[in-house]
């Protein structure tokens, strides 16, 4: 049945129903533009990959795998003769020198990864459009002042202050997506979101709200923030880039207090001395290091599929 | 143009006092003080805890402190090394042109690659060569660092003995040597400056005088120049020093070209594809000018700006950088201190050298500000 045929019955398409409908249809448009763009399909494709390892570490040690031996962090390979074992057909990709089976670490990893990523990006998107949102609604002294708070975060450098901060504090993963998030949020980011939000807050629908009483909350939450969205999480693709890149860098550096990750797994293969073995020991190195380069990337292309949505004169014509 | 310069001046140094503050209370957050240290040592007593306390002047209110920080940091002083027993100050300005010479070098390598890879790849949107640049560029941009230097010295260092493995000098040679490395380092980032700014003038001078076959004249000239300065390197007695470093800063500079290149490549490339939409280009086509000059003279010359900008700034992080890149290649500059200092708790170096990394990416982005304007004439006359 169609709409038409519904007015006539007088029934009308409940509005959920309709809301569904359009939202839908509004998908499927940005998604053949998106797909238009190549190079975020390739990212996309690899970012559903690592998902898919993520998802099935824990099946595969609940089934086939047993803890003692299989376990990233604590497991140990009772089943070969010296430790690191080249690929077998009992460890895929071979173990650690330490005896512990990398395609497990590899996939155990991947999961710490995206909750890394998530959690960072999750706050960027919060402090980012919150701060942008708030400076160009208020203007004046306090557009000013989160403005040049937003300048220090732009001229911090990330990695040193990282380090310096590793040397101050115990770092860990919750604190370092944290700081991340919010070192992301409120920097550049920022900044382009209130230029964003500097175009919505002159919208005649922002005045009608003003006018029917709304207050400054309400307004900024329902109205602006909606429209700062979808930019937001163009530039958030690039902060889960950089959560999983500097993760695995002061991981590597061994400043960061967690059990395990791909930047751990280079790191242990350094303290035991084997990062000039090369291709003879490839399994210590590659896996990890091609999956920090692939998963980096892969958010990193999707981002720049976005920014073709987002920026209209980067469209083919 | 003045007022706007000085405004942006006065803006910067609130900036930094903010950044200033920060640190400071970043230091203070760390539960106990230096003196901490020595808590669970039975040889000092409470008594010289104390006058050790009150000889750092950490025994004065905090107000106080934060001044007192303030202003020596405002005079060149970030105290003393722990580790080294040296001044901080010294410290870093004696790694200062090491770091500078292998980014700056890095750095104009990379976006001048990046530009022209840019230009091609903008020109043939939507052909394989597009997809194949991005991809590879954009994994190549996003690789860890740290495993992706270690297989290119794993390849031509270790395998292929083409180049030194890690260091900057080959002990060695340097042994009989009687001045340090840093007399060949600042001599070489002088000629390496003296020549690009002669480059300049000539580029002006001879756009100025509009030579007919200006592309082959220049070329002629910068050979000139570079003959010139490899002359004066020969005869100059260190020659065979400058060159030990030049060959064990090629890897890293390779290194570092190859990850960076396609940050100003994917730059290039959409602030080209935003000029071709312009009506001027249309223009271009209509009076009938061959592609590569519709695209070298009139599109990459406006996409341009933005380009030139972002090389200001990434040099702002060229030390913050450093920390990966100096690390892998054991390259004994800012970097690799910050480092050291970071794990070996070393803190007034690890946090003066952090003051400093941000001090000079304040400065570059002054002068990236200062750039822009003089380059947009539409902002010099606003």
């Amino acid at each position: 049945m169609t709409v038409e045929d519904r007015v006539r019955a007088g029934t009308p398409e409940p509005l959920w129903r309709l809301r569904l409908r359009t939202t839908a249809r509004r998908i499927k448009e940005q998604w053949s533009l998106f797909a238009q763009a190549r190079v975020g399909l390739v990212g996309l494709a690899i970012i559903v990959l690592f998902g898919l390892m993520a998802i099935a570490h824990p099946i595969l040690m609940g089934t086939v795998w047993d803890a003692t031996t299989y376990g990233p962090v604590v497991g140990f390979g009772f089943d070969e003769l010296s430790h690191p074992a080249p690929p077998s057909t009992r460890h895929l990709l071979g173990t650690d020198p330490v005896g512990r089976d990398i395609l497990s670490q590899l996939m155990f990893s991947a999961q710490a990864e995206f909750i890394l990523g998530i959690v960072a990006a999750v706050v960027t998107l919060v402090v980012a459009t919150t701060v942008g949102a708030t400076a160009a609604y208020f203007g004046g002294w306090i557009d000013a002042l989160l403005m040049r708070l937003a300048d220090i975060v732009i001229m911090m450098p990330v990695i040193s202050l990282l380090v310096v901060l590793g040397a101050l504090w115990n770092l860990n993963f919750w604190t370092l997506a944290l700081i991340i998030g919010f070192l992301s949020g409120f920097g550049a980011t920022a900044v382009i979101i209130k230029s964003q939000a500097l175009t919505v807050t002159v919208k005649p629908y922002i005045e009608a709200a003003r006018g029917a009483g709304g207050g400054s909350f309400h307004i900024i939450l329902t109205h602006i923030v909606p429209n700062l969205l979808p930019i937001a999480f163009l530039y958030v693709m690039f902060t889960v880039t950089a959560a999983i890149f500097s993760e695995a860098i002061l991981s590597f550096f061994g400043i960061l207090n967690i059990r395990m990750s791909w930047g751990i797994m280079i790191h242990t293969a350094q303290s035991s001395g084997y990062l000039l073995a090369g291709l003879e020991k490839w399994w210590l190195l590659i896996p990890a290091g091609a999956s920090i380069t692939l998963l980096c990337g892969s958010f990193y292309l999707v981002g720049r599929a976005l920014d073709q949505l987002v920026n209209p004169r980067l469209r083919t014509r | 143009m003045t007022g706007h310069l000085i405004r942006r001046l006065v803006q910067s140094v609130a900036v930094f006092l903010a950044f200033l503050t920060l640190v400071f209370f970043l230091i203070q957050s760390q539960p106990g003080d230096f003196t901490s240290f020595y808590a669970l040592d039975p040889n000092i007593t409470r008594e010289s805890r104390e006058q050790i306390r009150a000889s750092f002047g950490l025994d004065k209110p905090i107000w106080q402190q934060y001044l007192t920080y303030v202003g020596n940091v405002f005079q060149g002083d970030l105290g003393v090394s722990f580790k080294h027993r040296r001044p901080v100050m010294d410290l870093i300005l004696e790694r200062l042109p090491r770091t500078l010479i292998l980014f700056l070098t890095a750095t104009v390598v990379a976006f001048y690659l990046g530009f022209v890879l840019g230009k091609i790849i903008a020109w043939r949107r939507g052909r394989p060569v597009e997809y194949l640049a991005t991809i590879g560029g954009v994994y190549l941009f996003t690789v860890f660092t740290p495993w992706f230097a270690l297989i290119l010295m794993w390849l031509f260092a270790f395998k292929l003995h083409w180049f030194p493995i890690g260091k900057f000098i080959s002990p060695a040679l340097w042994r009989g040597a009687d001045f340090d490395a840093n007399h060949v380092f600042l001599r070489l980032l002088l000629t390496v400056l003296i020549a690009s700014v002669v480059l300049a003038a000539g580029y002006l001078v001879m756009r100025r005088m509009r030579l007919p076959r200006s592309g082959l004249t220049f070329a002629a000239f910068i050979a000139v120049v570079l003959v010139a300065s490899v002359w004066w390197w020969a005869s100059s007695g260190i020659g065979a020093f400058g060159w030990d470093i030049v060959k064990h800063m090629a890897l890293p500079v390779f290194t570092l070209t190859m990850i960076s290149f396609a940050g100003t490549m994917l730059l290039t490339r959409n602030a080209m594809l935003e000029t071709m939409r312009d009506d001027f280009v249309v223009a271009a086509r209509a009076k009938g000018l061959p592609e590569n000059v519709v695209r070298d003279r009139h599109v990459a010359r406006n996409a341009m700006l933005p380009v030139v900008t972002s090389l200001v700034f990434s040099l702002a992080f060229a030390i913050d950088g450093g920390v990966i890149t100096e690390t892998i290649f054991s390259w004994p500059g800012l970097g690799l201190l910050l480092l050291d200092s970071a794990i070996s708790s070393d803190l007034p170096l690890a946090v003066g050298a952090f003051v400093f990394t941000g001090m000079f990416a304040l400065v570059a982005h002054i002068v990236a500000d200062t750039l822009y304007v003089f380059l947009d004439p539409r902002l010099r006359h606003a």
